[in-house]
């Protein structure tokens, strides 16, 4: 149906505007209602003497019949056709669609202009990915320094019967090798600190959320001492409403937990050491996730590295994360499968620990406790919706510990032989 | 004489590990760091092989390479680029000057041993 089918809109429009019943209408231009029905909802298309007649009728031109602002939406429908030929659109009917349904038209409308917005904002990063100056010098940096001490060490390892010369000539290349890695990896770990500050704006009330908790640093000494949410969020007018809700019950929670552990409590368990949530749950009678949450909640101590908190949805996605010292978490979608958060997922309720050294910082060892707190909001016959918390506490390097090696994501880890591999890294096979 | 490799690469180091690891095989080895005067460095070695860094003062691999394609003595040397970079891009850039084999770092040595063997053949 041609374009000039939504011209039937703008009839029936301007005949209800005057207080003509379709019958009149049809009757002045000697054609029946039930065709001029037809008309009227796009189903017939009209030109020529019949039109003229009818806008006659109307008292318009007929211009004012056939042109429309539905042109450009028009355009846009047969661009996004255009773009995805294999869903198959009907672009000889776009006409009708958009005079039948101008609303689902324009929602495609609208995903259209916004998967373009977004392919441009991918495309955009990407190139600064690939074609950053200071990133990409200090990339080639690292796995410079990397591929060197990789060779020194095997051939060190490897070679028996290697003179001493060539022996304390290697382990001096491994000596000033892994140094100058040392700042490559502090130069690459700014940079991407700097991005990190850069990020102001929040694309996900997740993010919004996340950004405004970083401000506190997740700590709120207001709710520590009895307050209320209502008195924080009233400070946070950055936050857009879907935001202020998820910030309402993050706050909510944390003021109830704080009357049930308090912030002397929690201080006195990591000034003690090593903290395990589970006694501590089983000395408070609190939930495990509870004392995981208070431990990430309380203000950074001297000499101490921030305590870093995962928290997890029942299908994997990280939604929110609190960074702390040797451990990246990725920005977006899934971690790394050997996280503890992953296997807490699986086992709702049983908390897990697990000391870990993350292979894209080579820093101190982590030690991370896990749990999945279940819930049933359809009731006992509804499903199980499992969310997972997950607290880092950075450690001193122990040699005799043993560690799990873990990455951020598949994408981006440098292991090599990962059984957990779920897709190939873009980054070279491991060092 | 054995086979001989040119190894054109700024890193200290990783000539060094290279050099050992590829003499103990029985190779011929010489070394140039510099970029901008590497193409007349192959001229004057005439080597087996060449192992290319892309990343070089004063001259990129790729320019190099397209120069060593250019030229009717060394356009069919066989040359093995190395790269810290491993994007589909620049894999496909280096192909498309005749490179013979693209390695990214970091590599192993035995890597380098199979592939520059390889390159030469029995």
């Amino acid at each position: 149906m041609p374009r000039s089918a939504l011209t039937g809109t703008r009839i029936r429009e301007r005949r209800t505007l005057l207080g003509l019943k379709q019958a009149e209408l049809a009757r002045a231009v000697e054609i029946s209602p039930s065709y001029l029905n037809l008309i009227e909802h796009n189903r017939r298309r009209i030109a020529g003497k019949l039109l003229g007649e009818i806008a006659r009728e109307l008292h318009v031109e007929v211009a004012q019949l056939t042109r429309g602002a539905e042109a450009e939406l028009l355009d846009q429908l047969g661009q996004a056709a255009a773009d995805l030929p294999q869903a198959g659109a009907e672009l000889e009917r776009s006409d009708e669609f958009v005079g039948r349904f101008p609303g689902w038209a324009a929602l495609v409308q609208a995903q259209h202009r916004r998967m373009q917005e977004l392919q441009d904002r991918i495309e955009g990063l990407s190139d600064r990915l690939s074609h950053d100056p200071r990133l990409s010098s200090a990339m080639h940096e690292v796995l410079s320094k990397a591929t060197a001490i990789r060779s020194a060490a095997s051939i060190l390892v490897e070679t028996e019967d290697i003179d001493e010369a060539w022996r304390r000539r290697f382990h001096r290349n491994l000596h000033g090798d892994s140094l100058a890695l040392a700042e490559s990896a502090q130069a690459l770990t700014s940079f991407l600190d700097s991005e990190d500050e850069a990020r102001t704006e929040a694309g996900t009330p997740w993010e919004e959320l996340e950004l405004f908790l970083e401000s506190q640093r997740f700590h709120f000494p207001a709710l520590e001492e009895g307050g209320q949410p209502g008195a924080v969020l009233e400070e946070a007018t950055e936050l857009t409403p879907p935001a202020q809700d998820l910030a309402r019950h993050y706050l909510e929670r944390y003021r109830r937990e704080a009357a049930m552990m308090p912030l002397d409590h929690v201080v006195a368990a990591l000034e003690a050491g090593l903290p395990d949530p589970a006694r501590l749950a089983a000395e408070t009678g609190l939930p495990v996730a509870t004392v995981l949450r208070r431990l990430a909640s309380a203000p950074q101590l001297p000499g101490q590295d921030p305590v870093g908190l995962v928290f997890c949805d029942g299908t994997g996605q990280v939604a929110m994360r609190k960074p702390t010292s040797g451990f990246l978490v990725p920005r977006t979608g899934h971690a790394c499968p050997l996280w503890p958060v992953y296997e807490a997922l699986a086992s709702p309720g049983r908390p897990v620990a697990r000391r870990l050294a993350h292979s894209s910082t080579a820093g101190m060892p982590v030690q991370a406790y896990a749990v999945a707190e279940p819930r049933w909001p359809f009731g006992s016959d509804g499903p199980c919706l499992s969310e997972a918390w997950m607290v880092l506490l950075p450690q001193q390097e122990d040699p005799k510990a043993s560690v799990l090696p873990v990455g951020s994501a598949c994408r981006v880890c440098v292991l090599a032989d990962c059984p957990a591999r779920q897709e190939p890294s873009v980054m070279a096979s491991g060092l | 004489m054995g086979r001989h490799v040119l190894l054109i690469e700024d890193e200290p180091n990783i000539t060094e590990a290279m050099r050992f690891i590829l003499a103990r095989d029985g190779w011929t080895v010489s070394s140039h760091a510099d970029g901008a005067t590497a193409v007349n460095a192959v001229s004057r070695a005439k080597p087996d092989v060449v192992v290319l860094d892309v990343m070089l003062p004063g001259r990129s691999g790729y320019d190099i390479l397209r120069d060593l394609r250019a030229n009717p003595d060394t356009e069919g040397l066989p040359v093995m680029m190395l790269t810290a970079r491993g994007q589909v891009r620049d894999r496909e850039r280096a192909e498309s000057f005749g490179v013979s084999h693209f390695m990214t770092k970091p590599f192993s040595n035995r890597e380098v041993l199979d592939t520059l063997n390889s390159l030469l053949g029995p």
